[in-house]
């Protein structure tokens, strides 16, 4: 699979909303939203995310946007529970944050960005 | 019974004794929790089935949802929040459960749920949406009726803010229900309280408690229904059993005593107890109990019944718990009872353990296996009071009632033998199961004069007119030998007491005999001499009475000779009227004269 195929393969199988890094070769950040339905609580987290994200690892993050509604099967990969769940796939390792991710102090701890 | 649900408990008559209830219920596939609960758990609703670790709540959730799916058609969903479908499918395979072949022809479905606190951060507000979306599609993937939640209350230990879990645990209960889902959800035991994290407020419908707890080294396990809404249940604390075949409930009362009693008799291989026994023996199908003190000879007239069964062609099964196998046989060699041609055409066969090697309710089932495989005629367990080694008192008397109503129901003959303890009266078994048996077979040992002799005699035996009289036996090479007791002035005497009084007897007897020759000839005697008189006198009267007619005779002749001389003298004088006057004197002193 080529690089730049992939996120949209994926899409057109799996239905994600994928955002690519603006700059190519520097998404050494994966991440992945699991929401549930297009809700306030879905969209609020969406938003507090991408406000991280472009501050904090502009050009180099790709995240993903999974929506257990239409996906059910995929909760079980990452073992999903809770609503809605980021799920930071790299770098290593795995964490998991969930909320609606109001509170950026803990989601950048969460996330380990802190010290910046 | 048959009937799988409520509707069926409801046309039930009101003198049913079966539980009543006006909820449905679904098969729980437990062997006789349905019993117990009349008829299943609630269907549609959740089961919280709650207990200790290691009580088999897992186990329990997995035959449900096993039991379900491959006899109840109805596809499950096992979601796990302990172990991995790997593991659950391992641990359950030595159950007999085929859980991966079910997985694979889509009739139930698991999805292991792993949450790991140190993962997890929290950043806001969540809920668990992710839980039903899995659950949910779970459901859908098998087309669910029954789904299993083990052990829900994991997520409080792998995920922070336990208000959120409650609203949540809440709102999955609501969700289950609505989609009419019988569910059983796990719980671990909490201190003080039936779950760690209260889920009984939660499951309101019904609660079971699973108990494991060690008496005296031996492991017992017990089911409660601590509540069960809208049904009458059984409220006892039910011992159970895990073994290859998965749980068994054992409802104490659930067996109904419904087996046909049969009319036909059994031999118990001893003439003359059959003849005390209505000249035929027990009935078949009974219970029936042997009880005595040590040595009074319980086991040999066990296994004199039993070698009688294996000589009939028909087959016994030997529960020793005192004896190996072949000490018994060793012994009863020794009063002419071989059971060694019987042990090896396999008509016989002798199961020893020792009672404390595994609890009670494991030697109920063994012994319901070995019944099941062998289809004896006759069972014996010798003797029921080692159980009690094995449990408490209750225990043993609820598995005796148990086995018997067993043995009962397959028209099994049995022979109980029980100890009694030297010091307590002897028409009381230790086990108490005196009431519960048909015939009741006492033996004593009586001493006296500086010896034991054993006595047998029936102290119950339902439905037939039998002995009221105690015999005494012996045991020797050539077995069994049976005497009556000594029934006379002196008592009821047995051993060396019956033998003296009967000499005595005897001795008695026969001084009345040589009286009675003594007075047959005094008697003789009496008669000859009376006889001797009378003969005396005959002879003594036919002497005088010759004599005088002798003598009457002269006087005839001297009274014809005057008359003649006189007449002559008168014809010769020719004197006056001759034949007046003096004539009638002389006639009148004639007459005298005579």
């Amino acid at each position: 699979m080529k690089p730049g195929e992939g996120a949209a393969g994926r899409r057109r199988k799996g239905g994600m909303r994928t955002r690519m890094p603006s700059r190519r070769g520097l998404s050494s950040w994966q991440l992945r939203l699991y929401i549930a339905g297009q809700t306030a609580k879905a969209a609020a987290a969406i938003e507090n995310l991408q406000r991280i994200c472009e501050r904090r690892l502009h050009g180099r993050y790709q995240l993903e946007v999974v929506d257990l509604l239409k996906n059910p099967q995929l909760a079980r990969g990452d073992q999903i529970l809770a609503i809605p769940t980021l799920v930071r796939k790299l770098p290593p390792p795995m964490k998991k944050i969930i909320g609606d991710l109001s509170d950026e102090e803990r989601v950048l701890v969460g996330l380990d960005l802190r010290p910046t | 019974m048959a009937n799988s649900s409520g509707r069926s408990s409801q046309r039930r008559s009101r003198s049913d004794p079966q539980p009543r209830c006006s909820i449905e219920k679904a098969w729980s596939g437990i062997r006789g929790l349905d019993e117990i609960t009349g008829g299943g758990l609630p269907r549609g609703r959740p089961t919280l089935v709650c207990g200790g670790p290691g009580c088999g709540k897992t186990l329990f959730a997995m035959e449900f949802l096993v039991r379900g799916a491959a006899e109840h058609r109805e596809p499950g969903v096992f979601m796990s929040f302990e172990e991995t479908e790997a593991e659950l499918a391992a641990n359950v395979a030595s159950l007999g459960f085929q859980v991966e072949r079910l997985v694979a022809q889509k009739r139930i479905a698991i999805d292991y749920v792993r949450v790991e606190r140190a993962e997890i951060l929290e950043t806001g507000e969540f809920n668990l949406e992710g839980l039903f979306v899995r659950l949910q599609h779970a459901v859908e993937s098998v087309g669910a009726r029954r789904v299993v939640l083990d052990t829900v209350e994991s997520l409080f230990a792998g995920l922070p803010s336990p208000e959120v879990l409650r609203s949540e645990l809440r709102r999955l209960f609501r969700w289950l229900k609505d989609r009419n889902l019988t569910t059983v959800i796990t719980g671990e035991k909490g201190e003080g309280s039936l779950t760690r994290y209260g889920l009984e407020e939660y499951v309101s419908d019904c609660v079971l408690f699973l108990d494991h707890r060690i008496i005296d080294q031996i492991s017992t396990r017990r089911l409660r229904v601590v509540k069960y809404r809208g049904s009458t249940h059984g409220t006892n604390e039910y011992p159970f059993l895990i073994d290859e075949g998965g749980i068994s409930v054992l409802p104490i009362t659930s067996l109904a005593l419904e087996g046909a009693a049969s009319s036909e008799r059994v031999s118990t291989g001893l003439p003359r107890l059959d003849e005390m026994l209505g000249g035929k023996g027990f009935y078949r199908g009974t219970t029936n109990l042997v009880s005595g003190t040590a040595g009074s000879g319980k086991t040999s007239i066990a296994t004199a019944m039993a070698l009688d069964v294996c000589r009939e062609g028909k087959r016994c099964l030997y529960f020793a718990f005192e004896e190996s196998a072949s000490q018994i046989q060793r012994n009863m060699r020794s009063i002419g009872i071989d059971l060694e041609p019987c042990l090896r055409a396999g008509s016989l066969r002798i199961s020893s353990l020792r009672p404390s090697v595994f609890g009670l309710e494991m030697h109920l089932v063994a012994m319901h296996r070995a019944v099941e495989a062998f289809e004896p005629e006759l069972v014996v367990v010798d003797p029921v009071s080692n159980l009690m080694n094995a449990g408490t008192l209750l225990d043993t008397r609820s598995l005796l009632t148990r086995l018997i109503d067993y043995l009962k129901v397959r028209g099994i003959t049995t022979l109980f033998t029980s100890l009694t303890p030297g010091g307590n009266s002897l028409e009381e078994t230790e086990v108490g199961v005196s009431s519960l048996v048909d015939t009741w077979l006492l033996l004593e040992v009586v001493r006296s004069g500086g010896e034991r002799n054993r006595l047998l005699s029936i102290i119950k035996s339902r439905g037939m007119r039998h002995s009221n009289q105690a015999v005494e036996f012996r045991l020797s090479d050539r077995g069994f030998g049976f005497l009556d007791t000594y029934l006379g002035q002196g008592g009821v005497l047995s051993g060396s007491a019956r033998v003296t009084q009967e000499a005595e007897d005897r001795a008695a007897s026969a001084a009345l005999d040589q009286e009675l020759v003594r007075r047959e000839a005094l008697r003789d005697s009496h008669r000859r001499a009376f006889e001797a008189r009378l003969s005396a006198l005959r002879d003594e009267f036919e002497a005088k009475d010759a004599e005088l007619v002798m003598e009457m005779e002269e006087v005839r002749g001297e009274r014809d000779r005057t008359t003649r001389a006189r007449t002559e003298m008168a014809r010769s004088r020719q004197a006056f009227g001759a034949s007046q006057a003096p004539a009638g004197k002389r006639t009148r002193r004639k007459e005298d004269g005579a």
